[in-house]
């Protein structure tokens, strides 16, 4: 791999550009591998880079059904923060958040990066309360957030209309290292250093089928045709319960459409990302001046990618209630993407009933700043067999023993 | 946007005028039952690429519980039918059968059929 640097674009300026090669291989898939990760979206090629990096494992395929970060990945509205409750979310969250903060050097590639700052709003006396609980929390687990006042909020984002007759805001939980990425290079960078390490990533691959024996994986059936395999790792989000399906045991998990939005491109007006949990929409501003806009799943199961009109009306309504400013804003583009919701609304890094195969899902609305930890944990796990400190409590069974760990009270909104 | 007739006041409701209650056909168990069946039936979901039972309540309507066959692959409805029953009736497997010849009732709730 030719690192890129200043001297590259230099050289590269003088030549026409002829000599950038290309950012990752596209091989065709070997019989046998050491590990295969299903699921190129950024959990599945970080999982992959790390058992590399961090164990050494390097004889890997990571096998795509579309292209590499056409998921959910490359979909998301790519806000990071881990400002959680409970000590387990807090935990990977921050490790999460903290590779982010070095991801661009690690991998030689720039991620974009940007601890602009987290807004939650709080505009209820019952999220005044639950903010206040998560700052404390927060203190105790060493994560910088910190309860503000609407004097602050305005300070820090004075778009943001703090005296609305039906939900003035009362306050905000602010966490300054919390911020944005650029989504796509996150993939793109996590695909060039795994290529670099000689790693195949095979895409336009789907995974029809998994062959056991005696409880354990042998090798994934594709339409590339059979690929052993000595340990499986299933990191396929929406497409879950499928790969679940295929290995014969089932999750606690159902697939929904989330969509976001982005606006025609205006003047720098906004340099925090905003989330509005009660009336249920955030925004922030991406360096192109778009400003970019998710809200809230749909309530049914749906596999399409499409998700329900009325959805993005509401959260408009409730978006220029918050920002008046964007009334006459002009919506240049709306997506969705299919997420995988678990019962707790926390993930699963997980064994599974097949000895060497197991699972990474269930991130939902909110994988993407979790993306580094989350595969920094899943590789330990997939390395060892059994799972380290980060991954521990996010086993499957904890729905059977009762050991939730409940953020869907902590975050309200879908981000 | 998907919209589904309701059953019992024959309203061909709009999704905004619903309430989503997910899979349908769970078999409830309670106290006394394994921790393993309590699990299955309080978590562990079919989540189909494809057909579909579930729960709806035509919320801003009539009120009422009903339960409908859809695909979740392409937002096809097969059709709606009153909550109280234990199985689909025949004549949404029919339906079904028709538009999707290669799906195998996959419907009982300890997941036999479904391969
Ligand atoms: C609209 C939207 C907004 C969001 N906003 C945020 C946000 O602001 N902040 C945040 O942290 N998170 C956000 N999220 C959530 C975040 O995008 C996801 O949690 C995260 O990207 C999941 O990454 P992944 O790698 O697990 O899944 P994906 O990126 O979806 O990758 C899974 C891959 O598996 C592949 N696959 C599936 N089945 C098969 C098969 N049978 N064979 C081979 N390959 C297969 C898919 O093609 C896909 O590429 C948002 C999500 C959406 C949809
Ligand atoms: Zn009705």
């Amino acid at each position: 791999m030719k690192r890129y640097s200043v001297f590259a674009i230099a050289r590269e300026a003088l030549r026409y550009h002829s000599g950038w090669e290309k950012a990752w291989r596209s091989p065709e898939p070997k019989a046998q591998y050491d590990a295969i990760v299903v699921g190129a979206g950024g959990h599945g090629l970080a999982t992959a880079y790390y058992l590399g990096k961090n164990h050494g494992i390097t004889n890997v395929a990571i096998i795509e059904k579309g292209w590499l970060g056409g998921g959910n990945t490359g979909r998301n509205t790519t806000i990071i923060r881990s400002n959680y409750l409970q000590d387990s979310s807090a935990a990977i969250y921050e490790k999460a958040r903290s590779l982010y903060e070095t991801m661009s050097q690690d991998l030689n590639y720039n991620v974009m990066f940007s601890p602009r700052g987290v807004m939650m709003l709080a505009q209820t006396h019952h999220e005044v309360r639950g903010y206040l609980r998560t700052a404390h929390a927060n203190a105790l687990q060493g994560i910088a957030t910190e309860f503000i006042t609407p004097q602050r909020v305005k300070e820090l984002c004075p778009i943001l209309n703090i005296d609305g007759p039906r939900y003035p805001v009362l306050g905000a939980l602010w966490q300054p290292r919390g911020g944005t990425g650029r989504h796509d290079a996150v993939a793109w960078g996590y695909a060039r250093a795994c290529s670099a390490m000689g790693m195949d990533i095979i895409q336009n691959c789907e995974v029809k089928g998994v062959r056991s024996e005696n409880g354990q994986v042998t090798g994934v059936d594709t339409t590339k045709g059979f690929i052993g395999t000595k340990k499986l790792g299933m990191v396929v989000a929406g497409h879950s319960g499928q790969l679940a399906e295929m290995a014969g045991f089932r999750l606690p998990i159902e697939a929904v459409a989330l969509q976001a939005l982005v606006s025609e491109p205006i003047k720098p007006c906004m340099d925090v990302v905003v989330m509005a949990n009660t009336v249920h929409g955030y925004m922030s501003q991406s360096d192109k001046g778009e400003m970019v806009i998710g809200g809230g799943t749909d309530g049914f199961n749906n596999y399409t990618q499409r998700g329900s009109f009325h959805h993005i009306e509401e959260t408009l309504r409730a978006l220029v209630e918050t920002f008046p400013i964007i009334s006459r804003l002009k919506m240049l583009r709306q997506w969705g993407g299919i997420v995988d919701m678990t019962g707790d609304r926390s993930p699963i890094i997980s064994k599974t009933p097949l000895g060497n195969c197991f699972i990474n899902c269930g991130w939902g609305t909110g994988g993407f700043k979790a993306i580094p930890g989350s595969g920094w944990a899943m590789a330990e796990l997939m390395a060892k067999g059994e799972p380290g400190p980060l991954a521990e409590a996010f086993n499957m069974w904890r729905f059977k023993e009762g050991q939730f760990i409940d953020e869907s009270v902590a975050a309200g909104v879908a981000h | 946007m998907l919209t589904l007739e309701c059953p019992y006041c024959g309203v061909k409701a709009d999704e905004t005028e619903l309430a989503p209650g997910y899979e349908a056909h769970l078999k409830r168990f309670g106290p006394g039952s394994s921790p393993e069946e309590f699990e299955a039936y309080m978590f562990a979901r079919k989540n189909p690429k494809g057909v579909h039972f579930e729960r709806w309540r035509h919320a801003y309507g009539c009120g009422k519980w009903f339960l409908a066959a859809r695909c979740t692959a392409t937002l096809e409805v097969f059709g709606t039918y009153p909550a109280q029953v234990s199985e689909p009736p025949a004549d949404i497997i029919k339906k079904i059968q028709a538009r999707r010849p290669e799906w195998k009732s996959g419907w009982q709730p300890d997941g036999k059929g479904t391969k």
